[in-house]
């Protein structure tokens, strides 16, 4: 039912973005423990593209019906004799 | 999103600088004691300048392209009223171009128009001046054709809204024109009726001389008999004075000869009296003579004169009758008036003639008489001489030559002598005078000669010139003859032509008038048979028309009869249709409320049936679509609570479409659909305008429409939704029309099961 997709939909962005950003923290929290002297900077980092990540992803998934793609197609070159 | 992003900015700043604060603080109090302010009045200043410049930048660029302008006055609520209190109204160059273009050729029509109008006002005012001079009726007519031309064109101008001049004296001109040439209308008219007029008398007069033939000869006969008549008379009378003329005119010759013969002897007498030595006896006796021969010559002039006047009486009143038998313009009296001419002119020439003769010797008469007289008193005074010197002296001396003495021979001798030189005197002085006289008497001569001659030219002149009258009289009547002749005989050759003219066209006519009857016959007869063959068909046609009649009568009654039957069928088979159909309909109704009916496939395969020979039925019937017969729809009911329902999710993602999606503009729309309060339900105009197809009125016109039952006009208001509230709602869409659909064909099919089963159905 197309009203109970947009709904869906959110879910799943939420749930995605949520997902990311942690996943990103995690990932920039292990990267300042391991590589960087415990600063902050690596932890926003990745929480940070954790969440533009899911952002993105939302955004792409919304607009996904009105994406248009197109292919390059080559013209065939018909020779046509007329008589 | 600029602003959004130098909002963003700005807030970063601030929580930059409400960070760094602290630490300002801290270092600003190490270093200064002072300015705990200073640093919050930077911070107001610097955000005031970067939203001022921010403000100046979007102002500015706006200036420069307007396509920016647009688009910020779109987004950016209110700022379109910023935007013209700073720049201005935005420039709408399209409109204005296409206005001055509007205005422009209206303007040059008008410049065309105005040099039409003065090029047809020269033209009229050069026809007027040209036509004024001249005058003749073609001119005229030129001109006026000219001016109604012009007044057309000044019409036409004046109603394309200028200002009409129309040229007043042109007008006046047409006017006086037109009124010229009505004059000249009625002139021609008043000619042609004058012309009419004596074509019309002339044809009154035309009647009058066409007369009938018999009337023509009657008259013409009538003429000639006037005509001898007044030929007879006239011959009379003319012979009547002619010979009374005649008569007095031999008289007078007769007369004047006589007086001549007298004349003339007398004149011897006296002669021989003169110069004759007679014895006084005869002498005696001669002048006796002399006086019987004087009175004769008295008698005969007065004779021959009496006879003369009445001569000259009598040829008066054959003039005059000559004259008035001319004036009787008869032509057969002018041989005889030509004749009595020619014998007056005779008479009168002999009696001219005579009276000459006698005029000269009446002349001779007279100086014979003066010399005769001046001898007789020659001798008288010789006589009285003698006698006076010899009183004794007879007259006759010669006897008395014994008796005389010497003395008085001596005296008579002397007085002789004297008497002889006397005589010699006076012939001397008669001969000096001789020539005067002579002179003298031959002037008088002349001058009587002269009298005379006139006399006598005048007189043959006279004659002559009658003779010539009387010649071409003559020459007249005798060509009037010839041409008479003439003319009788082309008469005679006409009324032979016209003969045999009148026997042709006899013929002719003859010929016509026979195949005119000929013809009259055959068509009457023709009309008789058509007349008895239609009448005889007309009785076989109507006898076939009740043949006809009878025949199709008892057909009728079989068809009837058997239409009854089938009729029977008819009802029997609408009946079951109806049934079926009121089947299909009931079972729409088992539809709850979030679940559809039941599948209507085994309904319509029964309409089907019962319909199977109806074009119509079972096209419907196999119209349905194919989610209703598989799986049912749903009612109404369920659908408007879906809707209501939906109605909330539209509302939040109305800002989006293929363009925006981003979720910004989710953000956007998330916030305009809390933000914008409509109507619950708005009754929908009846016509859409641009400003309906908002999504929030659609949305508040669709629940009015459902609200109300009306599920095709909600439908059809959703339908006009756009972009993403168009993508949810797709499926709602689909299920209504379902709905509709079928809603329709089964409405369709009881609307004609009820229509069939009203045209069959029978009240028992």
């Amino acid at each position: 039912v197309s009203e109970s997709k947009h709904g869906r939909k959110w879910d799943r962005c939420l749930a995605d973005t949520v997902v990311k950003t942690v996943t990103g923290l995690g990932v920039g929290v292990v990267f300042s423990v391991l590589l960087f002297k415990r600063r902050t900077w690596p932890m926003s980092l990745g929480s940070g593209l954790g969440l533009g990540m899911g952002y993105s992803n939302c955004q792409h998934d919304f607009r996904s019906p009105y994406l248009i793609h197109g292919h390059m197609a080559k013209q065939e070159q018909t020779l046509t004799f007329t008589s | 999103m600029l602003r959004a992003c130098l909002r963003g900015a700005n807030a970063t700043a601030r929580t930059n600088f409400r960070r760094c604060r602290p630490n300002n603080l801290q270092q600003c109090r190490h270093y200064t004691a002072g300015e705990p302010s200073g640093g919050a009045a930077k911070v107001v200043a610097a955000g005031l300048v970067t939203v001022g410049g921010g403000v100046g930048g979007t102002i500015l660029y706006a200036k420069w392209d307007h396509k920016f302008r647009a688009t910020v006055e779109k987004n950016v609520p209110y700022s379109d009223q910023l935007l013209g209190l700073a720049l201005g109204p935005p420039l709408q160059d399209v409109r204005s171009e296409k206005q001055v273009e509007v205005a422009q050729p209206p303007s040059m029509m008008d410049k065309k128009v105005k040099t039409s109008k003065s090029k047809s006002e020269k033209k009229v005012k050069e026809e007027a001046a040209e036509t004024s001079p001249a005058a003749p009726v073609q001119s005229l007519e030129d001109t006026l054709f000219s001016d109604e031309a012009s007044a057309e064109a000044t019409h036409i101008i004046s109603a394309m809204g200028d200002a009409p001049s129309v040229p007043a004296p042109c007008d006046t001109e047409a006017a006086a024109v037109k009124e010229e040439c009505a004059e000249c209308h009625h002139h021609d008219d008043s000619t042609v009726s004058a012309a009419v007029q004596p074509e019309a008398t002339a044809a009154e007069a035309e009647p009058l001389r066409e007369r009938p033939e018999e009337e023509v000869t009657a008259r013409l006969a009538l003429q000639d008999q006037q005509e001898q008549d007044v030929l007879a008379a006239v011959s009379v009378s003319l012979e009547d004075s002619l010979a009374s003329s005649a008569k007095a005119t031999l008289q007078a010759i007769g007369a004047q000869e006589a007086a001549l013969q007298a004349v003339t002897r007398h004149t011897l007498r006296l002669k021989e009296a003169m110069e004759a030595e007679v014895p006084p006896q005869e002498k005696s006796a001669q002048w006796k003579d002399l006086e019987v021969s004087l009175a004769d010559r008295n008698s005969a002039v007065d004779d021959a004169t009496a006879a003369l006047s009445k001569a000259n009486e009598a040829l008066d009143g054959l003039k005059s009758v000559i004259d008035e038998s001319k004036g009787l313009k008869v032509s057969a009296v002018r041989p005889l008036v030509l004749a009595a001419e020619e014998n007056l002119h005779n008479m009168v020439v002999d009696l001219d003639k005579a009276v000459t003769k006698k005029q000269t010797a009446e002349s001779e008469a007279k100086i014979v008489s003066q010399y005769s007289e001046l001898v007789n008193e020659a001798k008288l005074q010789f006589q009285k001489e003698v006698s006076s010197l010899t009183p004794e002296i007879q007259a006759n001396w010669k006897s008395l030559t014994g008796k005389l003495s010497p003395d008085d021979l001596n005296a008579l001798i002397a007085h002789a002598h004297r008497r002889i030189d006397q005589l010699n005197r006076e012939l001397a002085e008669q001969r000096v005078r001789e020539q005067i006289h002579i002179d003298s008497a031959l002037e008088q001569q002349k001058l009587e000669d002269q009298r005379a001659l006139e006399k006598a030219v005048s007189t043959s002149l006279q004659h002559v010139r009658e003779e010539a009258r009387l010649d071409q009289e003559r020459k007249l009547s005798e060509l009037r003859e010839v041409m008479e002749a003439e003319m009788r005989t082309q008469l005679r050759r006409q009324a032979a032509a016209h003969t045999d003219h009148v026997q042709d066209v006899l013929k002719v006519q003859e010929a016509e008038l026979k195949a005119d009857a000929e013809q009259v016959l055959s068509s009457k007869m023709l009309e008789q048979e058509t007349r008895f063959r239609q009448l005889s068909q007309e009785q076989l046609d109507n006898f076939t028309l009740d043949m006809n009649t009878a025949y199709a009568r008892l057909k009728g009654m079989e068809e009837a009869i058997d239409s009854h039957v089938i009729a029977e069928e008819e009802a029997r088979k609408a009946h079951q249709l109806w049934l079926s159909v009121e089947a299909l309909s009931y079972s729409l109704k088992s539809a709850d409320t979030d679940s559809p009916s039941m599948p209507l496939e085994g309904a319509a395969q029964a309409v089907k049936e019962s319909c199977s020979d109806n074009d119509f039925a079972l096209a419907l019937s196999s119209a349905f679509p194919q989610e209703s017969l598989q799986r049912g729809v749903y009612s109404e009911a369920s659908l408007r609570a879906r809707f209501n329902s939906l109605r909330s999710l539209a509302r939040r993602v109305a800002l989006i479409d293929e363009s925006h999606n981003s979720l910004y503009q989710y953000f956007l729309s998330y916030l305009q659909a809390a933000l914008l309060f409509e109507d619950k339900q708005a009754a929908p105009p009846t016509q859409l305008s641009g400003e309906d197809l908002d999504p929030f009125k659609l949305l508040s016109y669709a629940s009015f429409c459902l609200e109300h039952g009306d599920l095709e006009l909600a439908a059809k208001l959703v339908n006009q939704l756009r972009g993403e509230a168009r993508r949810v709602v797709e499926d709602w869409l689909t299920e209504a029309r379902l709905t509709l659909e079928t809603r329709q064909v089964i409405s369709l099919l009881s609307a004609y099961a009820n229509a069939v089963g009203l045209g069959t159905t029978q009240a028992p």
